[in-house]
């Protein structure tokens, strides 16, 4: 009852309050106190159930020798983390997602901006150029995989037959190494590229056009505009995508799984990730314990990763306003 | 004689900025040159290359690369390169479930994460702060990486190979949450809700009439947003699903194990995977653009 005369004071403090006395009152009050927590309850629910409660749980099946199908076995202490270690599978993949994520996201980042420079001109129709770089987005990285092993084939593959065309050799895209994570970035970037142009676009428009007048007030052309202007006010936004990308690009799984039919990341291992080593260990040898010691050790990284990015991100702006 | 010309003038000067700011600060005969529109229109080509090039794949058959000379225009094969794909892997079994759970998880993410938005936007109450902060904090959490424990949960209940372990784990996303938190808390003025209260709506009454109708516009962004990520999600129902009941990624890595050779028929596959979702661009791809740009401006 409180509740509800605190809410009309403001309006109507004199008028007498409606006739819910007693129990119909109270009831209104409780409806006021705790249905905010019963509407924020399911996010907090699910994310404890299905979200923190697994991962942490990790850490515990790491500790022992657990199955698949037998569950769990003996408390073996660090084992598994020192067999992931002292293998070779797990440096060379932590090597290959590394190398992955540095092809997608560098050249992805600029040619983002360079795209969000274009559509940022006073174009005819920009409905459809924005609606036209976003096309790829909605092919499933299932589907891109599969496009782009075909285009990307050692032998009668689209790329090597261009290649072929201005004198250079056939490249192994799925044989070698680094041509396999470089046809794997190309499949990211081709899905995201357009996504993240249109964050940049969105935040371009957001720069004050003041800015550029002045600019060129003081004789700045239009590249000397983009770089001394543009690039600078942009930093935030690189920064989000560069920290969400990261986040992501780490768990690379759906296309290094479909570059091939055998899915395990190439027959030495070329472009195996470290989730798919991670889904190899668990579900191929069903060795939970070792694949928990990968997850757990895949969430280190990122730890440390988004740690370096947050101190960068503060050494960064904290120069600018010494600046 | 001082106060006559400054009336029409005003609107003149106030109208200038503001027009120039539409057309991004500059004249409007300034329209970019050739250069811009062939640069654009080459980035548009090479997002559409790779579906082209799988349509002629998938509309010849399987000995069409293997020529001296690549496919330059459609076969007439497509239609059998589909009918067999719908034939070897259980295609309509894995559309079906596909729609389901995309339509299923979009639906309740926007629900629950309209609810808590709401919750966070617009009502007072002890903790709002910090529970708000830890929404946020969660989404830079790599929860896909406890997929073990997931899974022996999953098990335990016994719904290994069921939808509902794909579903039941996305029903809200802390991404949700906070996006709806965003648009509620500009969206909804206070005095509407006070004012539904003194009428005597409950909580749940005010949010159904007043907050879930003023989120609408944002709502269908997220559930969009949350229809494509459902649909193109692998990993987990990769997991977690049997081979006689996936969705459709799951059944394209299917095709892709028994027919690998078989380009003309793994190509027809992707693209009939695709299908749905560019009708879904067509319709509204429109609203994709604008809810990615509205969510860049806000982060």
């Amino acid at each position: 009852m409180s509740a509800t005369s605190t809410l009309r004071r403001p309006t109507d403090a004199t008028e007498p309050p409606p006739k819910r006395i007693g129990f119909g009152g109270r009831l209104s009050r409780w409806d006021l106190r705790l249905s905010p927590y019963l509407y924020i309850s399911p996010f907090f629910i699910l994310f404890f159930v299905t979200g923190l409660f697994p991962l942490v749980y990790t850490g515990w099946v790491a500790l022992h020798d657990w199955d698949l199908i037998m569950g769990q076995g003996e408390f073996v202490g660090a084992k598994n983390f020192t067999d992931v270690l002292g293998g070779r599978d797990f440096w060379k993949a932590l090597g290959n997602t590394f190398s992955i994520f540095l092809l997608s996201s560098v050249p992805q980042v600029i040619c983002a901006i360079t795209i969000a420079a274009l559509l940022d001109a006073n174009l005819r129709a920009k409905t459809f150029w924005r609606m036209g770089v976003l096309l790829p987005y909605v092919v499933a990285p299932v589907a891109v995989s599969l496009i782009f092993s075909n285009l990307f084939a050692d032998k009668y593959g689209l790329i090597n037959s261009m290649l072929g065309l201005v004198g250079i050799d056939p490249i192994g895209w799925h044989a070698q190494r680094l041509p396999s994570h470089i046809a794997i970035a190309t499949m990211v970037n081709f899905r995201w590229t357009g996504y993240n142009a249109l964050i940049f676009l969105a935040a371009m428009q957001a720069i004050p056009r003041d800015l550029y007048e002045q600019a060129s007030i003081d004789g700045a052309g239009k590249v000397r505009q983009f770089l001394s202007v543009t690039i600078p006010m942009l930093r935030p936004t690189i920064i989000f995508i560069v920290i969400t990308s990261t986040i992501g690009g780490l768990q690379i799984f759906d296309e290094a799984r479909l570059y091939d039919q055998f899915g395990r990341g190439g027959a030495d291992g070329q472009w195996q990730t470290l989730t798919i080593l991670l889904y190899e260990q668990g579900w191929t040898r069903s060795n939970f314990g070792r694949a928990s010691a990968i997850a757990v050790l895949l969430f280190l990284i990122i730890v440390v990763i988004g740690l370096i990015n947050f101190l960068v991100t503060r050494l960064i702006s904290s120069a600018e306003v010494k600046r | 004689m001082s106060a006559v010309p400054p009336v029409p003038g005003e609107p003149l000067i106030a109208e200038t900025p503001e027009k120039g700011r539409r057309t991004t600060g500059r004249s409007y005969t300034d329209r970019p040159g050739k250069v811009v529109y062939g640069l654009l229109a080459a980035v548009v080509l090479g997002g559409l290359f790779p579906l082209w090039w799988s349509f002629l794949v998938a509309s010849h058959d399987s000995t069409i690369l293997s020529r001296d000379a690549f496919p330059l225009i459609p076969g007439g094969n497509f239609l059998a390169n589909a009918a067999t794909v719908i034939d070897t892997v259980d295609f309509w079994q894995a559309t079906l479930n596909s729609i389901i759970v995309s339509t299923v998880v979009s639906a309740s993410v926007v629900f629950f994460a309209t609810l808590a938005g709401y919750a966070f936007a617009k009502l007072r109450f002890r903790g709002r702060t910090p529970l708000l902060v830890f929404v946020i904090a969660t989404m830079a959490v790599p929860t896909q990486l406890g997929v073990i424990p997931l899974y022996q949960v999953m098990a335990r209940f016994g719904w290994t190979g069921e939808l509902q372990a794909v579903i039941v784990p996305a029903l809200v996303t802390a991404f949700g949450v906070f996006w709806m938190t965003q648009y509620l808390s500009s969206a909804v003025p206070d005095e509407l809700i006070e004012a539904a209260r003194i009428d005597g709506c409950s909580m749940i009454r005010t949010f159904w009439h007043v907050g879930l109708v003023a989120a609408r516009p944002a709502a269908s962004m997220l559930g969009l947003f949350t229809f494509v990520a459902t649909w193109t999600n692998f990993f987990w129902p990769f997991i977690v699903l049997r081979s006689s009941n996936p969705t459709l990624p799951v059944a394209l890595q299917q095709l892709q194990a028994a027919h690998w050779v078989d380009y003309s028929l793994v190509l027809a596959g992707a693209l009939l995977a695709t299908i749905p979702l560019l009708i879904l661009f067509v319709v509204a791809g429109r609203q994709l653009v604008s809810g990615i740009m509205q969510g860049a401006v806000k982060q």
